[in-house]
């Protein structure tokens, strides 16, 4: 008898816990003193990199709560970080946050303490990589595009498509592009492939470019192989892909805004489009742990990012987008529209956002190819295979 | 003075244990020296058989698992459809390209580095002799990374290489080089020409310096004596210096083969991003999640280092150690 009521007691202790740990915050109450988060390196900054950028030290005063930052290089270790514990919040790109979601490392989010959230982006508030069955698990962060950017002087009229890096062809200045184009260097670049092939072979099929089930899957594989006669060099590294464009006559690649705009600040003669089959872009969540134990501070930062001068810096800092519009215009930090503009703003619904391709997928009927051998087929397209 | 001598005078012939934890423990080491030999060894030797061995150990265990087609779940059953995965043609080529470079890589420091080394051990005296171990080491003193992409623009299609060549109209010459398949590319900095060029280069001081010291050994009477019984240059080389360096040489000739085998930074920034084994870890651990695979991959320069090692071993590499 004795250990069964020690049972009962155990039970409903757990219970008790696991129904407090799953119960949304109800209201904001005094700051714990610090806020544990992982982030994308230069996503959170203090001023420490280049003064001008600083949205942590006026939130650290105001609230009392210190932001300590674990930098993450790869969804994957986010996601490893989180499962570990002992953070409070995580900046969870597309392939991360259902994942983090689905495992249950994540807590819903209580909006309406959140004062700022209606002037989060409409188009961002319910998306579907963080909203889950109506419930809120994160905070929309910043968000960027996959744009086309190409030299000026190899290509005179701005390209409408894809086309110049998946197939071979004769540019502006006579010579072919063979060798001079560059892809991403990651199996998320199959997606590119089926964007394109969703416009130019509809046959196929495609509705979803993270969602191909196997004969779309062979055809994007393919298209790849193609590309791989046309590509010297995939690139992996932001600032390897500057150097390329400057010394190694690269003309024509998918790449961030972030070159872009750091290409165009250097005097070069590089432009960037959003071809006419739409691009593929990320977008970041802030989302808070199940068992964080700063609520309180987690909250307010939540906030923070929305209402202070970070939406509009951090889109200066890292060529992103804010998920607050009024942030390019509002001068709250350095955007400004024209800022926004050039990094692909305006053009939300050419967007087809990261997701994890997962072999569960709606519009293939659950027959899709998973993730993990969109990696073990895309190291054979680079090899040559 | 005076006092401290007098205490001493008076000491007893056996002492009584000395006090405290310390004194006990002191008594306990002299009494028993295999008590401190055990404690003196036992973090090495735990750090050794846990940290190392049992990481690898673990790293060898997750290769005979699989990860399931449809979850991309791990699945913790033994089985060797991971290694079956490694013998597939994409995952075979990797295997067989990093070998082949790191064969070749070594090759090529080895003929390069003989004669600097021969240089330096038997002719550099004094001054000169400290200009050179500073001109080896030097390179190793910068940061890998710094020298990887000051390589990257040297090679580059609009680099100073390119550029001097066709200032000494011989831009034909390397177009001819770059055409050719394989070995060819775009430009230097995008074909497997300028990766070869690179490891050679940052391998370069872990070749010299063991062929250096072996060098240093052979006696000059040898030599000499060669020389003296009718022996052209060619044979002295082939019959007593080459034998007598060749355990310095398949020592240097570990680290260039080892290094590459498992380097993944240089073929990342220079090359065709065809991968090579390091890299396809990565790939598979950092964002797949396919560990099993992983780590079967990590395990082929495991393998491909014991069969050289134990090469290594019958040519009399380690006799000298």
């Amino acid at each position: 008898m004795k250990s069964y009521l020690k049972t009962c007691t155990a039970l409903a202790l757990a219970l008790g816990m696991t129904g407090n740990a799953f119960a949304q915050v109800k209201e904001i109450g005094a700051g714990e003193g610090e806020v544990n988060i992982i982030a994308w390196a230069g996503y959170i900054e203090r001023g420490e990199t280049d003064k001008t950028f600083d949205w942590v030290t006026k939130f650290e005063e105001a609230s009392g709560c210190k932001v300590n930052v674990k930098t993450a290089a790869t969804s994957d270790e986010m996601v490893a970080l989180m499962n570990e514990g002992g953070f409070d919040l995580v900046t969870a790109s597309g392939d991360a946050s259902l994942r983090l979601i689905a495992g249950k490392r994540v807590q819903p989010i209580n909006v309406d303490l959140i004062k700022s959230w209606s002037s989060v982006d409409d188009r961002l508030k319910n998306a579907p990589w963080h909203t889950v069955d109506g419930v809120h698990y994160g905070v929309p962060y910043m968000w960027g595009p996959n744009v086309l950017m190409y030299n000026t002087e190899a290509i005179k009229t701005a390209p409408t498509s894809w086309k110049v890096v998946f197939e071979e062809m004769t540019l502006d200045d006579g010579k072919s592009n063979k060798g001079r184009v560059q892809a991403y260097d990651g199996p998320i670049h199959v997606a590119d492939a089926a964007l394109y092939l969703m416009t130019h072979k509809p046959d196929l099929g495609i509705k979803d470019p993270y969602q191909l089930n196997e004969d779309q899957y062979k055809a994007a594989l393919d298209l790849l192989r193609q590309q791989r006669t046309l590509v010297g060099r995939y690139w992996h590294d932001a600032f390897i892909q500057i150097d390329d464009f400057k010394n190694e006559g690269v003309v024509a690649s998918g790449s961030w805004p972030f070159q872009v705009n750091i290409l165009k600040s250097d005097n070069q003669p590089v432009a960037s489009v959003f071809p006419e089959e739409g691009v593929t872009g990320w977008a970041d969540t802030t989302m808070m742990h199940v068992d964080s134990e700063h609520p309180n501070c987690s909250y307010m930062w939540m906030e923070h990012t929305l209402s202070s001068n970070l939406q509009s810096d951090l889109g200066v800092w890292f060529g992103a987008n804010p998920s607050v519009p009024a942030a390019c215009t509002d001068g709250s930090g350095m955007q400004t529209k024209e800022g926004c503009t050039a990094n692909g703003f305006d053009d939300f619904d050419k967007v087809h956002f990261w997701t994890t391709p997962t072999s569960k997928c709606e519009t293939q009927g659950d027959q899709c190819v998973p993730y993990y051998r969109w990696v073990s087929d895309y190291i054979g397209v680079i090899g040559g295979r | 003075m005076t006092t401290a001598e007098a205490t001493r005078s008076n000491l007893p012939t056996i002492l009584p244990p000395s006090g405290g934890i310390l004194g006990a423990l002191s008594d306990l080491f002299w009494r028993r020296p295999t008590v401190l030999l055990v404690v003196m060894l036992l973090p090495p030797v735990l750090w050794l058989g846990v940290v190392y061995l049992g990481s690898l150990l673990a790293l060898l265990i997750q290769s005979f698992f699989s990860i399931d087609e449809f979850s991309g779940l791990i699945n913790r059953e033994f089985t060797l459809k991971t290694y079956g995965e490694l013998l597939r043609p994409a995952n075979l080529d990797i295997i067989v390209r990093t070998v082949v470079m790191a064969a070749l890589v070594t090759l090529s420091s080895a003929v390069i580095a003989f004669p600097i080394a021969y240089f330096a051990a038997r002719y550099a005296r004094g001054k000169w002799k400290a200009l050179f171990y500073l001109g080896v080491m030097m390179p190793l003193w910068s940061s890998y990374l710094v020298k990887v992409y000051a390589w990257k623009l040297i090679l580059a299609k609009e680099g100073i290489l390119t550029w001097l060549l066709s200032k000494l109209h011989l831009t034909a010459l390397l177009d001819a080089w770059l055409s050719l398949p394989v070995i060819g590319g775009n430009s230097l900095s995008v074909s497997f020409t300028g990766t070869f060029i690179v490891f050679v280069y940052v391998w370069m001081p872990f070749m010299i310096l063991p062929i250096q010291a072996a060098l240093e050994r052979v006696p000059g009477n040898l030599i000499e004596a060669s020389s003296d019984l009718g022996a052209t240059p060619r044979q002295t080389f082939r019959n007593v210096l080459f034998p007598l360096a060749l355990p310095g040489i398949v020592a240097g000739s570990i680290f260039t083969f080892s290094l590459t085998l498992g380097d993944y930074i240089i073929p990342q920034i220079i090359g065709t991003s065809r991968l090579f084994i390091g890299q396809a870890v990565y790939a598979h651990q950092g964002t797949a999640g396919n560990i099993p695979l992983a780590a079967a991959f990590s395990v082929v320069p495991i393998v491909v280092m014991c069969l050289y090692l134990w090469g290594a071993k019958r040519m009399g590499a380690f006799d000298a150690l």
